[in-house]
Order: C-alpha cells, then sequence, then structure tokens
C-alpha cells in the first residue's frame, strides 16, 4: 500500500507545487491523477521515486518512508517502482533490446552492465516484454525509428523489466492519437489486472479515466480538490477541479 | 516638432559614429605602418616578383644531369711576361676555355670564351681562389649560356683576390638528360609530411581519450546532483593521496616480483596466459551479474578479497606483457629487417604499457580508497547520531584540510625552490586545517555540500586556464622536456587536445536531452549506469564531430609546430625560407596544402557517414 501523507514541494524560486497532499493507495488499485497542467500531476509522481526531492511529507510504501531512505537505498527501492513517461524518453540511438535492457540496471551488476553485458535470463525475459507488448520483431531497430505508440511500447516493456510493484505512468497517452491511447491504456490495465500491478497514471481525458480507473483523485494547483469514484465526477466537481471556465468535451 | 529634433539628434549622433569609426581606422593604419610607397617601390616589387616566381616552381621533379666542366688558368695582378708564358696551352681535344688576357687586376674585366661545351646548354661560370684547380669553393653567380655549336663567350668581372700563383676560372655546363625524376627535396619533404599526418593522429587519439572522461566533470547538468555529507568529501581527499601511494607502492612490488619470470620467453609467456585469466575467473566470481538481496557481511568480505586479488593478478599481468612486447620488439626488430619498424612498435608499446601501469594503479587505487571512504563516510553520516557526526567532521575536515594544503605547499616549492619547511608545508598546513575546522564548525552535520559543482567549476577552471596557451607556446616547453622532435609536438598537441575538446565535449554533454537521463535514473540505476546507458548513446554524433574537427586542426597545427622544433614539416619549412631556398620551401607549402585540402574532404565525408 502506498500511503502518501502532507506531501509539499515547493520549488527553487518558491513555486509550490505540491501542497499538503494526502492519499491512500490500495495494492493493485488503478488511480487516476487528473487536473490541469500545471496542477502538479507530475510533480507527484516524480516524488513517490524522488526524482524529485520533496520539501516536506512522507511517502510510505508498505509501511517503508521513501522520504527517509539514503541514496543508496533509494536505488533499491527505484527498481520496484517502473515509470512511463509522456514522451517515452527512450534513448533514441540504442537499440529497442538495449532501452528494455535499461529497465534491469537496477539489478544487475553494475561493474558488468557497464561493459554492457547483461545475464542471459534477463536478454531472454526482454525478449518477452516486448512480445508482450507485441513488438518482438523491433528489438534491433533503433529506438528513434519507431512510431509513437511502438516507443511507448517499448518504455512500457522497459518498466516491466523492473519486475515493478508499482507502476507510476506520467500522461503516458497525451501525445498519442486516441486509438493508440487505448491500446497502450489496455497495456497497463492488463498489467494492473493480471499482474496485481498498483498503477498510479496521470491523464488528461476524462473518457480514459472512466474506463480504465479504479479510483481517481485530482489535482489543483498542488492541493488535492477531488478523490473518490470516476463516476463520482460530475459538473459541479468538474467546474471544482478544473476551473469555472471549463467546459466538458469527452 | 518633437520628431524634428529626434531626427536631429539621430543624425548627429550617426555622424559621430562614422567620425570615431573613421578615428579608429586612422589609429590603426598609423599602428600597424600601412605604408604603401614601399610597396612602390621598383626594389621591392622587383624582389616580390623573384620570390613569387620561385614560390612558382616548387622543387618536386628534378632532370638527372650529365655536365662538362672546365678549368682556365687567370693571374690577378699580372705576373712577368715568364710566368705567364708558362702556362700551358689549353687540351682542344675536350671542353676548353681561354681567357684573354689571361692576367687582370682585381676586380678587373676579362673575355672568357668557351668551345667544345654541350649545345644549347648553361651552367655556372665562376672564380676557382687558390692555386688549385680542383679546390670546390668557387666564388661570383654568373652564368653562361652556349649556342649550337657549344660555344659561349662572356665578360667575367675578376673578384678582389690578389695572389702571386696562378688561379682559376671555371665552368660547368650541364644538361638534362632522359625524364624528370623526383627530387631531393620531394623525398624529405614527403617523408616529413608523413611524420606531421601521424603526429596529428597520436595527438588526436591520446587527446579525445583523456578529454571524455574530462569532459563529463566539466557539464555541469551531470555535476549539479553530486552532494555528499561533509565526512564523505574530507574522507574521500583523504583517500586520494594515501590510495595513489600504496597503488604506486604496490604496483613497485608486483613489477618487482614479476622480474625474474621476464628473463625467459617462455615463462613470460605462460605468465601473459595464465595471468589474465585468473584475474578473469577471480572477478567472474567475486562479481555475480544479478542479486536480489544484498549479500552478507561474510560473502562480501571474502568478494573484496578476491578482486583485490584479481587487481594484482591482472597488474601482474600488464607488467608481463610489457615485458614480452618489449623482448618481442627487440628481437623482431632484428628479424623483420625492413619491417623492423613493427618490431620498433611493439618494444615501444611495451615500455609505455610498463611506464603507464603504475601511474594507472597508483591512479585506480586512489579512485578506489577514495571513493570507499567516501562510502563510508556517507553511510557514518546517515546513521550516526547528530553529535558524533559533528565530532567526526571536525576531525576528518581538519585532516583533509591540511592533507590537501599541504600537498599543495609541496607542489608550490617544487615549482619556486623555496625550500623553507615551515613556510611550504607547516603553514598551509596549519591553514588548511583551521580551514576545515571552520567548515565543519559551520555545516550542520546532516547537511550535504555541493562537492559536484566545486569538481566542475575546479575543471572549468584549468580547462579554460590551459586552453588558452598555444600548443605552439606548450611545445616550447616540451621541447626542453623531451628534447627537439615529434614526440615535444605530440605531448603539445596531445595536451592542447585534451583541454580543447574536453571543453566542446562537456557541451554537448550540458545539450543532451534530461528525459533518458531521467528514464534511466528512475530504473534504480546508479550515476555510472546512467552515464553509460542514458547520456553516452546522446553524446557519440557530436562526439566524433568534433573529433574529426579536431584532427583537422592538429593537422594543421603540426605543420607549424616543427616552427619551434616540435617536429613534422615546419621544421623544413622554417630551415628553408630561412635559407632563402623558395624553390624546396614552396613544395613543402604543397604538401601541406594538399595534406590539409584532403584531411578536409575525408573527415566531412566519414562526418557524413558516421553521423
Amino acid at each position: 500500500m502506498l500511503q502518501v501523507i502532507n506531501l509539499t514541494k515547493i520549488y527553487e524560486g518558491g513555486t509550490k507545487a505540491l501542497d499538503r497532499v494526502t492519499f491512500e493507495v490500495p495494492d493493485g488499485q488503478f488511480l487516476a491523477v487528473i487536473g490541469l497542467s500545471g496542477s502538479g500531476k507530475s510533480t507527484l509522481l516524480r516524488c513517490i521515486n524522488r526524482l524529485v526531492e520533496p520539501t516536506e511529507g512522507q511517502i510510505l510504501w508498505n509501511g517503508e518512508d521513501i522520504t527517509a531512505a539514503t541514496p543508496e537505498e533509494m536505488l533499491r527501492i527505484r527498481r520496484r517502482f517502473g515509470m512511463v513517461f509522456q514522451h517515452f524518453n527512450l534513448v533514441h540511438r540504442s537499440s529497442v533490446l538495449t532501452n528494455v535492457l535499461a529497465g534491469r540496471l537496477g539489478y544487475v551488476n553494475p561493474a558488468w552492465s557497464l561493459l554492457n553485458r547483461f545475464p542471459r535470463q534477463d536478454v531472454e525475459k526482454a525478449m518477452q516484454q516486448l512480445e508482450r507488448v507485441g513488438i518482438a520483431d523491433k528489438a534491433d531497430q533503433r529506438a528513434d525509428e519507431l512510431s509513437g505508440g511502438q516507443q511507448q511500447r517499448v518504455g512500457i516493456a522497459r518498466a516491466l523489466m523492473q519486475d515493478p510493484e508499482m507502476i507510476l505512468a506520467d500522461e503516458p497517452v497525451a501525445s498519442l492519437d486516441p486509438v493508440l491511447a487505448h491500446s497502450i491504456m489496455k497495456h497497463l490495465e492488463e498489467i494492473n489486472q493480471q499482474d496485481g500491478v498498483t498503477v498510479l497514471c496521470s491523464l488528461h481525458f476524462l473518457d480514459i479515466v472512466h474506463r480504465y480507473a479504479d479510483r481517481v483523485i485530482a489535482l489543483n494547483e498542488g492541493q488535492l480538490v477531488f478523490e473518490g469514484l470516476p463516476t463520482e465526477i460530475d459538473d459541479q466537481k468538474f467546474k471544482d477541479i478544473y476551473g469555472r471556465e471549463a467546459e466538458r468535451v469527452g | 516638432m518633437k520628431t524634428k529634433r529626434a531626427l536631429i539628434w539621430k543624425s548627429l549622433r550617426t555622424g559621430l559614429l562614422t567620425v570615431l569609426v573613421l578615428l579608429i581606422f586612422a589609429y590603426g593604419f598609423q599602428i600597424t605602418k600601412v605604408n604603401l610607397t614601399e610597396l612602390r617601390s621598383e626594389q621591392r616589387q622587383e624582389s616580390l616578383t623573384r620570390v613569387i616566381r620561385t614560390l612558382a616552381r616548387p622543387d618536386l621533379f628534378a632532370f638527372p644531369q650529365e655536365e662538362l666542366a672546365a678549368t682556365a688558368p687567370v693571374f690577378l695582378p699580372c705576373p712577368g711576361t715568364q710566368a705567364l708564358a708558362a702556362l700551358p696551352a689549353p687540351d682542344t681535344s675536350g671542353p676548353y676555355m681561354l681567357i684573354t688576357p689571361a692576367c687582370a687586376d682585381p676586380k678587373g674585366s676579362v673575355q672568357i670564351e668557351g668551345f667544345n661545351f654541350y649545345p644549347n646548354a648553361a651552367g655556372p661560370l665562376r672564380f676557382v681562389p687558390g692555386s688549385d684547380s680542383a679546390n670546390p669553393v668557387t666564388l661570383g653567380n654568373d652564368v653562361v649560356r652556349t649556342d649550337a655549336q657549344g660555344h659561349f663567350l662572356a665578360a667575367f668581372v675578376l673578384p678582389d683576390r690578389p695572389s702571386e700563383d696562378v688561379q682559376y676560372v671555371r665552368a660547368i655546363i650541364r644538361r638534362n638528360v632522359g625524364l624528370p625524376q623526383l627530387s631531393e627535396t620531394a623525398y624529405s619533404t614527403w617523408d616529413k609530411i608523413v611524420e606531421t599526418v601521424f603526429l596529428a593522429l597520436l595527438a588526436t587519439v591520446i587527446g579525445t581519450a583523456l578529454a571524455i572522461p574530462l569532459s563529463f566533470m566539466a557539464a555541469r547538468n551531470l555535476m549539479v546532483s553530486v552532494r555528499s555529507p561533509l565526512a564523505s568529501i574530507s574522507l574521500s581527499l583523504l583517500g586520494w593521496p594515501a590510495g595513489i601511494v600504496i597503488g604506486f607502492l604496490v604496483a613497485r612490488w608486483v613489477g618487482a616480483l614479476g622480474q625474474p619470470l621476464a628473463s625467459s620467453l617462455l615463462a613470460n609467456f605462460a605468465a601473459v596466459v595464465v595471468a589474465p585469466l585468473g584475474a578473469w575467473q577471480a572477478m567472474r566470481w567475486a562479481l555475480p551479474p544479478e542479486e536480489l538481496t544484498p549479500p552478507g557481511k561474510g560473502t562480501r568480505l571474502a568478494r573484496s578479497l578476491v578482486m583485490a586479488l584479481a587487481a594484482l593478478l591482472a597488474l601482474f599481468a600488464l607488467f608481463q606483457l610489457a615485458a614480452l612486447a618489449m623482448s618481442l620488439g627487440s628481437r623482431l626488430e632484428d628479424i623483420l629487417t625492413s619491417f623492423g619498424f613493427l618490431g620498433g612498435f611493439l618494444f615501444q608499446l611495451g615500455e609505455i604499457v610498463r611506464l603507464i601501469t603504475p601511474v594507472l594503479a597508483a591512479l585506480a587505487a586512489g579512485g578506489l580508497l577514495s571513493s570507499k571512504l567516501a562510502q563510508l563516510g556517507q553511510r557514518f553520516s546517515e546513521r550516526a547520531s547528530a553529535p558524533w557526526v559533528k565530532a567526526f567532521n571536525l576531525l576528518v575536515a581538519t585532516a583533509a584540510g591540511a592533507t590537501v594544503m599541504g600537498l599543495l605547499g609541496l607542489m608550490i616549492d617544487l615549482l619556486y625552490q623555496v625550500g623553507v619547511p615551515s613556510f611550504t608545508l607547516w603553514i598551509p598546513m596549519a591553514v588548511g586545517a583551521v580551514g576545515g575546522l571552520v567548515l565543519a564548525a559551520m555545516v550542520k552535520p546532516k547537511d550535504t555540500l555541493p562537492n559536484g559543482l566545486i569538481i566542475y567549476s575546479i575543471t572549468r577552471t584549468i580547462l579554460n586556464g590551459t586552453r588558452s596557451i598555444e600548443a605552439l607556446v606548450m611545445a616550447i616547453v616540451f621541447v626542453i622536456a623531451v628534447g627537439i622532435g615529434p614526440f615535444a609536438g605530440v605531448l603539445a598537441l596531445g595536451l592542447h587536445t585534451i583541454v580543447s575538446l574536453a571543453k566542446l565535449y562537456s557541451e554537448q554533454v550540458e545539450s543532451i536531452l534530461p528525459g533518458p537521463l531521467e528514464a534511466v535514473e528512475a530504473t534504480g540505476a546508479n550515476r555510472l549506469q546512467t552515464i553509460i546507458y542514458a547520456v553516452v548513446p546522446q553524446i557519440v554524433p557530436p562526439y566524433i564531430s568534433y573529433t574529426m574537427y579536431r584532427w583537422d586542426i592538429n593537422v594543421r597545427m603540426s605543420t607549424i609546430i616543427g616552427f619551434v622544433g616540435g617536429g613534422g614539416i615546419g621544421f623544413l619549412l622554417q630551415q628553408n625560407i630561412n635559407l632563402l631556398n623558395y624553390r624546396a620551401a614552396a613544395a613543402q607549402m604543397l604538401a601541406i596544402a594538399v595534406v590539409v585540402a584532403a584531411m578536409d574532404y575525408i573527415s566531412s565525408y566519414l562526418r557524413q557517414r558516421v553521423v
């Protein structure tokens, strides 16, 4: 179970990205995080694996305090959280397989990985993950030769290589067309339901939220303004989350 | 009204600006001594044309020549009739000369007529001082040209060389035979241009190899997030010198240990094969590919011991390899005769390995000890209670400050030979200790300091400072260190390449996409893994293209580094210019132009292919 307690992040320069955010995610839940751009969704996700250092507050994973972990312990914690990004964040010039294998870096012996040597079972596992997301035939291509949807699948395969207990997905479908968006979301859903991996996913479109999420939290200017089921978001709640002038499109 | 005033103001300003620019240029003319009357002077124009004409005929090809020479006796001043009459009649069967009159006052003029030379050929007609007709020393600068019958008639002004004895005038008429062949100059130019290209190649390779690690240290985006507690920084500062000393001593010990084996080629060869295998196996055992749970203390200790063994074996293997290469190289040099340079190369490689191994061992041990101690310091700062950390900080920061300042003092003593230990050692140590103490007192025990930024700033400062010294100046220093020759040039160009490439590279590192970096970091990869998997793939194309560019620059630089004794074609070029041998100089300039243009072409072609 993930517990976030009074999480606050103030960036240098005084921008308050998160303001005493408190919520819980039970194991195996698909939680959507919604809110306007700049409302703190990305910061929240990055605080959980401490790519961004929280200013105050606590994050507990199964009772272990992530915010108090030393840098060394943090590496072991991070490898249990897979992360998927809006812009895929693949290393363009590396092969698809290398990109997927990179997901294993937290496990393998650093000395061998520096020589680009991975254990055989890891390479096999990488191929399995690529098969699972349906692009095993692209393993030897350069990552930037793939289309956007394919690149995001590589991103998911990379996250799966970590044997994750939780996946942090930062707007995974925001730069994809609606058809691709659903196929990517289906992969996440499958991982959530078959493997029992907790998913924290920030999203823009409410129809996707309705379709895939078990529960929703909403952020507005760093504050938690809504927590509940996707069906509970009525017009009033919508205006609370997105502001008065907002109109529902999806 | 207002707009009109603004307009006037504007034109006034433009006028003032124009006057200012004119003034600057007038002053510039004055300073740079622009002198067009000099350009118009007849003498200047004449010598300019002459030089340009010679430059236009680079000394690349020469005809093999045959020559006919004849000498004729002459007296200056005129002796008695007796001596004149005693002169033998010329041998008219071959080429011969008649001088009328056969005597004259010094600086007097005579008529010289030559017969039986090659027709329509030319050659020098010169005075031979002394009474020996075979004397190779000649005076004068006259050239005569024969007619279709091989006959010439020339007025000759005798030099001011009075003598009682007979003296001579010699004509050598030459003509070309056969086809033109490459001249002496062409051969020496070829030799030197090859040297030049390889000088540039070596400098570029050395420079690139060392610039890559430096460039990471000079990249702000990588270094800014490196922060450590004071205890960790202090311990790592202490670890460097201690590790370097230990590594050096161990390397010397291992080197001495392997000495007896090196005397027998067979034992040496066996050691080169067995030692790396042993090291590899030990490493395989000590570095398991993947572990889900952290190992226990005992296992970790055993692994560290085995790793140390592996390191010793690797060190041993390197020394043995060096010995093998050297003995094989010196043997091959004798056997291979014309390909003996291959043996020589092997020998040199062995020597380089032998020289570098202790340095590498020292650096590796320094780095290892420092990073292990830093880890210890980090753990201690995280786990111990604040007062303990504070006390520890005070202790180690004082020691580290004293050590660093003491070493700096020793370096200053080395440079300036002050020779007063209290001044160069004890006082800096005391200052450093106090500095460390004050820092430790000021820093909160659990705080981290931006040591990454400090390393970044120091690296940048050193890079910028060294880069501002031209390679030509560095070459002067290296010529003193290793003697005149291409090696000095390699070192100078190499050093300059390191610092300038490190700067260019680091800017590329700073401009990489942060996304992949973030993604790899999120997998739990450590810093080094992040660099290898997220940074390196992104910087390969710009690194290649900058290396090509630098190799280009190095070829151009190596053509002039010889001006200060750094080897390469510059040495020849400067010599020939100073000897006014413009035709040879022109050949060398042509060679430089060809090589630089070819390099330009090749590097742009490669850049297109690779990037």
